[in-house]
């Protein structure tokens, strides 16, 4: 590759080569559930902590899955609990337990 | 006159001697776990007039009666209280008559000896007695055949429940191991090698109708056999040596420790770590009974009776970590088990210290919830930023409405609220029409109480501000948690419920009555958890017709969608609300009446008929 | 040969269409319907998508058609009964028929909105249904709507959402949607109008040129996030919720009207006739058909057969040309008996 002698930032591509899908398998096979979301945003629009701040339960999946998981065990921690993520979702996915999930997983290995 | 001692008591003393010292350290060790604070409030309990009554009247009621069974099951009632009490009479009266009758009376005895023998001397008394005729001799020998009598009427009772347990009223019995049932056998041994043991001496030891007439001379036909006789006596003090040395590592722990428990709980105390202090004195206290398998929702459903209270209680005291978490997190804490308990015996505190126990190491961050009060001024500029209300709040209203996050997917409960304080001319404010703050009972389930303390301070905050005199909720979950949790001193916090029926026996609102049924659901969180029985069921009677479901009040069956349950899933929650609505339709209503907006929605994916809150119905029926 | 009776249970498109191919192949079929007009849904729609075509010219031809058939208007089916290869049908008004096949064209009933309690139905005002939206296109009387600013568009009300017990997708919404957008555009050409969708699923000939001209010509907007909450605020217009899912951000919005696109439901009183005639449902609760490709208006019963939006939702396209095909089947399967009973006779 061509080195042009500068680099102002890291790119804000994201690499899956080098995304380590571990962890996030783990929480998978625990919540099977997480695989039949379809994005439809119903958990993120009614997130009653998400009248104040950056709570997106669907976010939060994706970033995992995506190897963002600094950012997304930030907008875990500002999650309430109060289920109703869980009550309006379409396809009766367990939010709540897998935000849970997500703070013991995430914690056993990386003692953030 | 007999000998004062002979070597088959040895077995006896030994086990019993064990089992107090075991007993004696296992209650100093509780008492050393329980929190200072709470040992203080023990130790006061303790010397307070009022509660040494009602420790005295509980040790009673729920130790040797068990008033509790009686009410549910009359006959697990009589099962339970005819061992307890008979066998708890024949220490007593055997120590009187011991006392009383002494054949060592004159006989010199070490203080040893002495101390030894008050041990034994009442339970193998007849072994060392003479017949005597005295009127006073009879009525003890009646006295001690009647109470065995009625010990061994019980456990006639109790083998009856563990092979027909339908026999008794009950569809499920708890499952045990090989130890349990060892100690089982014991006891239910126990009595009858008395029987036998007391009618082979009863000939020159004296005996009344049970012991002398059916079995010395019936069943011994008058003769007196001194090989039989002694194996009968070393098989009866083996019996309970094995009895005692067993008994703490069983279920029959409960006799000793619920003694303890009812102390600490009359004291006021509370689980605040899962395995210390109080909770073990639960746990110890746990007599598997199993009358909490039926009663659980959660028996509906395929396998899951196997995590109901009794088994969750189990395991914690075997230390099972994988089935522990299973349990502690599959459920939907209806409190029905607690409301059955004989003891009362709250696990759901201990699973949610257990919750807190898995989930304490990631802390939340609210930080994000500061500096957005209510009086802010940047708060006009920035949209993003919290607001509780459209209108300014007014400082002279008087009454507040908090609708609850729920509330908010329920606007026909919001909107009949609106309504019916127009309707009473009520001074209201509508605190949370744009959304607002969880009040934190979904993050206490959670076991996180101290982030759950950050989002109560937060509200607390924001209702002191805005001037309420009163606080009106529609949802029981922050009900429950606002009775509990906070400190708003002087407002007064109720739910529609009471509120609604407040103003129909104030005449704020009138109402017309229809000859519809209704059939009411008691919430959770309502109904076991404040009793709030009587004001839904008060205004329900100014609208039209109650019908009762097949189980209400403290026994109402979770809707199912409680979010007191972390794992359990849709499919599994899905059969605990049908068989939930199969109660409730019981009498052939035409509407279900519920107050909890989890519980009306959750009802309304799977019922047959319409599902409404009582605050709907009210506004059908405004005159 | 004796002329052969032919039950079909529903008078909408379906009925129609299959009575008229019956009738073709010189059988002799009975319509029964239990309201008082022939037409079903079609009858209460003004224009069909992709290209608007109008709903009664549709249904004028498909009338004209059924011309000459037994049509039994305000009729039920009270009981049947099965002997042999034939059908004791006793109807409502008591009148009992001798049938020697049996065709459920039941089709569909629109999804509940008031079971949807958060979209406000029957709560606010300004929430409507798309088939009050369609009344209001044929009759233009509805005063909920009164020139409207903004306009947001639902999809999947009832469709795809296990909270409503219904996992299927209602094939017919989205087009739908798209094409009353640019109705009630042209008509309030001022107004601005949201379509609020999961996916756009433009699957069928001229679907995706809809979605070019709602776009282009009507400037109908979409954003990809189902609307989770509606309330009404001090004015009394609607505050709806929804995240906007491709910019990942929770979004709120004012509108003077919103728009449900109710899915379908499997019609009430099915379940009767199922029990009757002995067949199953499928998991999404529709009629069970015996094969989707090879026998998809057969049912596991012998002569009794399934044409239209009973077995699943289905587009008018779809539906008519099932009816052709149920034509042919039913005509087959009584040949085939007749084969053996001459056989038998022998």
């Amino acid at each position: 590759m061509i080195d042009f002698g500068f680099s102002i930032s890291k790119s804000s591509h994201i690499n899956m080569d080098n995304v380590d899908l571990k962890l996030f398998n783990r929480l998978e096979s625990l919540n099977p559930d997480i695989k039949t979301c379809m994005s439809c945003g119903l958990c993120t629009a009614t997130c009653t902590a998400g009248n104040f701040t950056d709570v997106s339960f669907r976010q939060i999946i994706l970033m995992l899955q995506r190897g963002k998981e600094k950012e997304a065990l930030q907008k875990v921690k500002k999650c309430m609990m109060c289920g109703k993520c869980m009550l309006v979702c379409s396809r009766g996915i367990n939010t709540r337990n897998i935000l849970l999930s997500i703070t013991r997983i995430y914690n056993e290995e990386q003692s953030l | 006159m007999r000998p004062v001692f002979d070597p088959f008591v040895l077995p006896f003393v030994l086990g019993t001697t064990f089992v107090l010292l075991y007993c004696f350290i296992g209650m100093i060790r509780i008492i050393w776990q329980l929190p200072k604070e709470d040992r203080r409030k023990f130790g006061r309990s303790l010397i307070t007039p009022k509660t040494l009554w009602k420790n005295i009247k509980d040790l009673f009621g729920d130790c040797l009666f068990h008033v509790k069974i009686w009410k549910r099951k009359p006959i697990l009632g009589y099962m339970h209280s005819s061992i307890a009490f008979g066998w708890f009479m024949i220490i007593v009266v055997g120590h009187f008559e011991s006392v009383t009758f002494s054949p060592l009376k004159g006989a010199e005895l070490t203080p040893l000896q002495d101390l030894a023998s008050t041990l034994y001397l009442p339970i193998f008394f007849r072994f060392f007695a003479i017949e005597e005729l005295s009127l006073k001799a009879q009525i003890y020998s009646f006295l001690m055949d009647f109470f065995l009598l009625m010990i061994i009427s019980g456990i006639v009772i109790a083998v009856v429940k563990k092979k027909r347990p339908k026999q008794v009223g009950m569809k499920r019995v708890t499952k045990f191991g090989i130890r349990e049932d060892l100690v089982r056998i014991a006891l239910w041994t126990i009595f009858p090698l008395r029987f036998l043991a007391e009618s082979s001496v009863a000939g020159f030891a004296g005996g009344s109708f049970l012991t002398k007439f059916l079995g010395f001379e019936l069943l011994f036909g008058g003769n007196y056999n001194e090989t039989l006789s002694m194996v009968f006596w070393w098989l009866y003090s083996i019996d309970l040596a094995i009895f005692m040395f067993v008994l703490p590592f069983t279920r029959y722990m409960h006799i000793p420790a619920e003694a303890l428990l009812i102390l600490l709980r009359n004291a006021g105390l509370k689980t605040t770590e899962p395995r210390k202090g109080y909770a073990l004195a639960e746990i110890y206290s746990c007599p598997s009974c199993g009358l909490c398998i039926d009663v659980c929702p959660m028996s509906s459903t395929g396998d899951n009776y196997k995590k109901t209270a009794v088994y969750f209680m189990r395991n914690v005291r075997k230390k099972k970590r994988r089935e522990v978490k299973k349990m502690t997190e599959i459920c939907l804490m209806c409190g029905k088990c607690i409301e059955v308990c004989p003891l009362g015996i709250d696990s759901l505190n201990i699973k949610i210290a257990q919750r807190n126990k898995i989930y304490y190491k990631m802390k939340s961050d609210f930080s994000y919830l500061e500096g957005q009060q209510t009086t802010d001024n940047r708060q006009q500029k920035d949209s993003q930023v919290f607001r509780f209300s459209d209108s300014q709040i007014q400082n002279d209203s008087k009454t507040v409405y908090f609708a609850g996050c729920m509330s908010h997917l329920t606007p026909k409960i919001t909107r009949s609220m609106v309504k019916i304080f127009e309707e009473a001319k009520e001074n209201y404010e509508f605190l949370d029409a744009n959304g607002s703050i969880c009040c934190g009972r979904p993050m206490m389930l959670t076991g996180k109480i101290k982030e759950a303390k950050a989002l109560i301070d937060k509200n607390t905050e924001l209702i002191k501000n805005s001037g309420a005199k009163r606080l009106v909720l529609s949802c029981p979950i922050c009900y429950k948690v606002f009775k509990e949790e906070y400190k708003l001193d002087g407002i007064e916090i109720l739910h529609h419920t009471q509120y609604i029926n407040e103003l129909i026996e104030n005449d704020r609102i009138s109402l017309d009555r229809s000859d519809k049924h209704y059939v009411y659901h008691d919430p959770c969180e309502l109904g076991r958890a404040f009793g709030i029985y009587d004001e839904p069921r008060n205004i329900i009677d100014n609208i039209g017709l109650l019908t009762p479901p097949k189980s209400d009040r403290d026994m109402a069956v979770c809707c199912g969608g409680s979010i007191g349950s972390l794992t359990m899933t849709l499919e599994e929650r899905d059969e605990i609300t049908s068989n939930s609505i199969k109660d409730l339709m019981h009498n052939n209503p035409e509407e279900i009446v519920t107050a909890c907006p989890l519980c009306q929605k959750t009802f309304a994916r799977k019922s047959p008929i319409k599902v409404k809150d009582i605050a709907e119905i009210v506004v059908e029926n405004i005159e | 040969m004796k002329e052969r009776n032919i039950l079909i249970i529903g008078g909408g498109p379906a009925g129609m269409e299959t009575a008229h191919q019956l009738k073709q192949l010189g059988l002799h079929p009975i319509i029964i319907e239990r309201n008082d007009k022939l037409g079903g849904h079609l009858a209460q729609w003004d224009r069909l998508f992709p290209s608007s075509d109008d709903a009664e010219e549709l249904l004028e031809k498909l009338k004209e058609q059924v011309e000459g058939i037994e049509v039994k208007l305000n009729t039920r089916v009270v009981n049947i009964e099965r002997q042999g290869q034939t059908f004791h049908v006793t109807l409502s008004n008591n009148k009992t028929l001798d049938i020697d096949a049996i065709i459920l064209c039941t089709g569909f009933d629109l999804f509940k909105a008031e079971k949807k309690q958060e979209y406000g139905y029957g709560i606010y005002n300004n929430v409507i249904t798309n088939a009050e939206l369609e009344k209001y296109f044929k009759t233009h009387q509805d005063e909920r709507i009164n020139d409207p600013k903004r306009i947001g568009f639902v999809h999947c009300v009832g469709s795809r959402d296990v909270k409503v017990n219904n996992t299927y997708c209602s094939k017919v919404c989205c087009a739908t949607a798209l094409k009353q957008a640019c109705e009630i555009k042209d008509e309030f050409p001022e107004a601005d109008v949201y379509c609020f969708y999961m996916d756009l699923r433009m699957f069928g000939k001229g679907y995706e040129d809809l979605y070019l001209k709602a776009q282009k010509d009507f400037d109908i907007k979409c954003v990809r996030g189902r609307v989770c909450e509606v309330s009404e605020n001090m004015e009394g217009k609607l505050v709806i919720k929804a995240e906007d899912t491709l910019l990942g951000t929770p979004m709120k919005m004012t509108l003077d009207l919103l728009v449900l696109m109710c899915g379908m439901e499997k019609a009430d009183g099915v379940e009767r006739l199922q029990a009757m005639l002995n067949l199953n449902s499928s998991s999404d609760g529709f009629i069970e058909n015996s094969n989707p490709f090879t026998e998809m208006n057969c049912t596991k019963e012998k002569g009794v057969f399934v044409v239209g939006s009973c077995t699943s939702p289905k587009t008018l396209p779809d539906t008519l040309s099932e009816a052709r095909s149920a034509a042919m089947e039913v005509f087959n399967y009584l040949n085939d008996n007749g084969q053996q009973t001459t056989d038998n006779s022998l």
